[in-house]
């Protein structure tokens, strides 16, 4: 039997967010709110284990009242229970103070469902995209923390460890561990499924619990929201991409190409590289 | 940076005045750093000079001397070295509780890491410990001089469409992970002096949970990121077989062969060599983008390239503003051309035809 929490976001889809031109400020109007793609990976992956072991699902996400949208979407795809943790006192927060509120959150999901053994987050999120909130969770809960995994290749309910992959820049790292344990997915992990009738039926009919500061009798308030986040957003502003003093070679492709060349053999790159002594091999 | 970050008064802040000095961390594998690390320490130098303060490095590892003298090559001022066998393999809970002690002890105002899986996992363990701010990502890093000393710590958000300064007024230390391939590294200096500060730090393996049973290496002969020439193509290649073609003049002037994530996408080339947000972010000498439109996903990852040189069939590409050289055409008649240029020109060089440069009298480095 396996307890796994799910910390799931929703996000807009930031690839729809436009700039508007003249105040160079986002329009979000119109931008669809999604699940954040990792975190469903995550929810797959959990899935995939309950059916092998056994055991329940939850799911937790911190946000508006409309992130209940996402939470059944989850629903739908199999999670037995979620959970939404909104409050106002909560907005404006950074990694630091969600990873609080979120471990808050877990620590009631087993105070009401039983002790967790396996938390996932996503790699990262859309719209933040720090990849923070995971270990932020685990430090808090003091458990341990597997990042970037890609796969998870062997659970012994015995040992109570667990045998994961994880993707690095420079190559696939096998690790093992003991739970409690978060993880945090990798888009390699698995295929999120698609919801099956009965889910989206019961998703239909499905109401999140809904927790509120009220919820969480000994929640330090400084550690909350606004407040209880160090990082603030100085300003923001459009990327100019600074453009260059182009030159547009013209002619034939021949002539392009030989005007081209000559512009290169101006610069030092041909002593640099060797082309102008071609005999004695590359490298200056 | 193109506005002025709103000052911020003195009565805001908390006495940080015990915090001095930039932290970075050198992340490695077995003993030869990443690139990034480099990059960071050079980075950080600047931002110390800033601040009138001193730039210190932190490796953590097994008989990592080495290394620790490396980081003073590359500009530390100061190198704490925690060096065990517990330490052999990357693993975050006697990492992060190594570098808590170093940062109690030593008391930077600011710690860099790069933004690598390592860097991330390490860094949001830390700064939530701490606790402090952490940014991610950084694309810019700058300081505000004295009083504030402020890390203005700016990366992309919104999938790069804006950039945002994030600060840490109350905390220290100010914590960033930071893109590989945005700073540049110092050269390397073997005379450079500085001290390296051995860390009375041990744990025992039988306190640490996770064991590292395998590490298989991706066996990638791309080195995209420290390429000096890239020649990347895009969607406008049509298919793998182009990059055929980009190969062989790559080969031709000793370069490597880049990619728009279209075609890492459709499968034409693998991931190593993208370049843009989600791939590698370089700045070589030489940039040749061949049927790349510009889309500015790509652009941030290449465009502090010192030449660019780009071809496209489309005269309104954006990838022209951004160009130093634009040539208008099919990128299939374009690149034979360019192959069959360059092996004449080295020809000519070779049996002492008076090439260009040598009329002109080119400088040999
Ligand atoms: C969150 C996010 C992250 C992203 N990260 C990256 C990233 O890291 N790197 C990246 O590259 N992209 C990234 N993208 C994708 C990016 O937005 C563009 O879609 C992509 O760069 C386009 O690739 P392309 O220029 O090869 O293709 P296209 O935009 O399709 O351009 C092809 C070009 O080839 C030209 N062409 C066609 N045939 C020929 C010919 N025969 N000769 C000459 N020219 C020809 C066309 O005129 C056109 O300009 C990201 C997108 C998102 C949303
Ligand atoms: N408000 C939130 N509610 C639930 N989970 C979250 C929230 N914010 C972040 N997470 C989780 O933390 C992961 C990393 O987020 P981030 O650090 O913002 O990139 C996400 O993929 C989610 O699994």
């Amino acid at each position: 039997m396996l307890h796994i929490v799910v910390s799931v976001k929703q996000v807009p889809d930031s690839r729809e967010i436009r700039i508007d031109p003249k105040t160079s400020t986002l329009v979000r109007i119109g931008v669809p709110a999604i699940v954040n793609f990792y975190d469903l990976h995550g929810l797959e992956e959990a899935l995939v284990l309950k059916e092998k072991y056994g055991g329940r699902v939850t799911v937790i996400s911190m946000g508006p009242p409309p992130a209940e949208k996402a939470l059944k979407q989850c629903i739908s795809l199999g999670a037995d229970e979620a959970v939404l943790i909104t409050d106002r006192a909560f907005a404006g927060a950074d990694t630091l103070a969600t990873s609080y509120v979120l471990a808050e959150a877990i620590k009631k999901v087993e105070e009401t469902w039983g002790p967790v053994d396996i938390v996932f987050t996503g790699k990262q999120t859309l719209d933040g995209d720090t990849g923070q909130v995971g270990p932020g969770i685990a430090c808090r809960l003091d458990i341990e923390q597997l990042t970037y995994v890609s796969k998870v290749t062997g659970y012994n309910g015995e040992t109570k460890r667990v045998t994961v992959q994880r993707k690095l820049e420079d190559g696939v790292e096998v690790v093992e561990t003991k739970t409690p344990v978060l993880m945090t997915a990798l888009k390699e992990l698995n295929k999120p499924r698609r919801a099956p009738m009965p889910g989206m039926l019961r998703a239909a009919q499905y109401k999140p619990i809904v927790w509120t500061t009220a919820d969480f009798p000994n929640l330090d308030r400084s550690k909350i929201g606004l407040k209880g986040s160090p990082t603030i957003v100085g300003k923001t502003w459009v990327p100019e991409i600074k453009a260059a003093d182009t030159q547009m070679l013209d002619g034939d492709t021949k002539v392009k190409v030989g005007t081209l060349f000559d512009k290169i053999w101006e610069t030092e790159l041909p002593a640099r590289f060797g082309w102008d002594h071609a005999a004695n091999g590359k490298g200056a | 940076m193109t506005e002025e970050v709103k000052k911020t008064t003195e009565d805001e802040m908390p006495d940080w005045s015990e915090y001095r000095g930039v932290l970075v961390y050198v992340e490695h594998r077995e003993g030869v750093a990443k690139p990034i690390s480099w990059q960071l320490l050079g980075q950080g130098r600047r931002l110390a000079e800033k601040l009138n303060a001193d730039v210190m490095a932190l490796v953590i590892g097994d008989n990592v001397g080495k290394l620790a003298e490396e980081a003073i090559a590359f500009g530390a001022d100061r190198v704490f070295q925690v060096d065990s066998p517990t330490m052999h393999d990357y693993r975050t809970y006697p990492y992060s509780r190594a570098a808590m002690k170093v940062i109690h002890d030593a008391k930077p105002e600011i710690v860099l890491f790069g933004a690598t899986a390592t860097g991330r996992d390490l860094a949001g363990a830390i700064a939530t410990h701490l606790p402090t701010g952490l940014t991610a990502d950084c694309t810019q890093l700058d300081v505000e001089p004295d009083p504030s000393r402020l890390l203005l710590a700016s990366r992309p958000a919104f999938s790069e469409k804006m950039m945002a300064t994030i600060l840490c007024k109350q905390y220290r230390p100010q914590m960033a992970t930071a893109r590989a391939g945005v700073f540049e590294a110092l050269p390397r200096d073997p005379s450079r002096r500085g001290e390296i500060v051995h860390v009375d730090y041990t744990m025992a393996e039988e306190a640490v949970a996770a064991k590292v049973l395998d590490f298989i290496r991706e066996e990638s002969t791309v080195n995209i990121e420290e390429a000096e020439i890239i020649v990347a193509g895009g969607r406008g290649l049509g298919s793998a077989e182009g990059f055929k073609l980009l190969q062989e003049l790559a080969d031709e002037l000793g370069g490597e062969v880049g990619a728009s994530r279209a075609c890492v996408d459709v499968g034409w080339i693998n991931h190593h060599h993208q370049i843009g947000q989600t791939g590698y972010t370089v700045r070589p000498k030489l940039y040749f983008a061949f049927g790349i439109s510009g889309a500015v996903q790509h652009v941030v990852g290449m465009q502090n390239s010192d030449m660019i040189i780009a071809v496209n069939r489309d005269p309104e590409a954006p990838i022209f503003k951004i160009a130093h050289y634009g040539i208008v055409g099919d990128l299939y008649e374009i690149v034979p051309a360019m192959i069959e240029e360059a092996r004449k020109r080295k020809a000519d060089a070779a049996s002492g035809k008076g090439s260009k440069t040598e009329a002109e009298g080119g400088v040999r480095v």
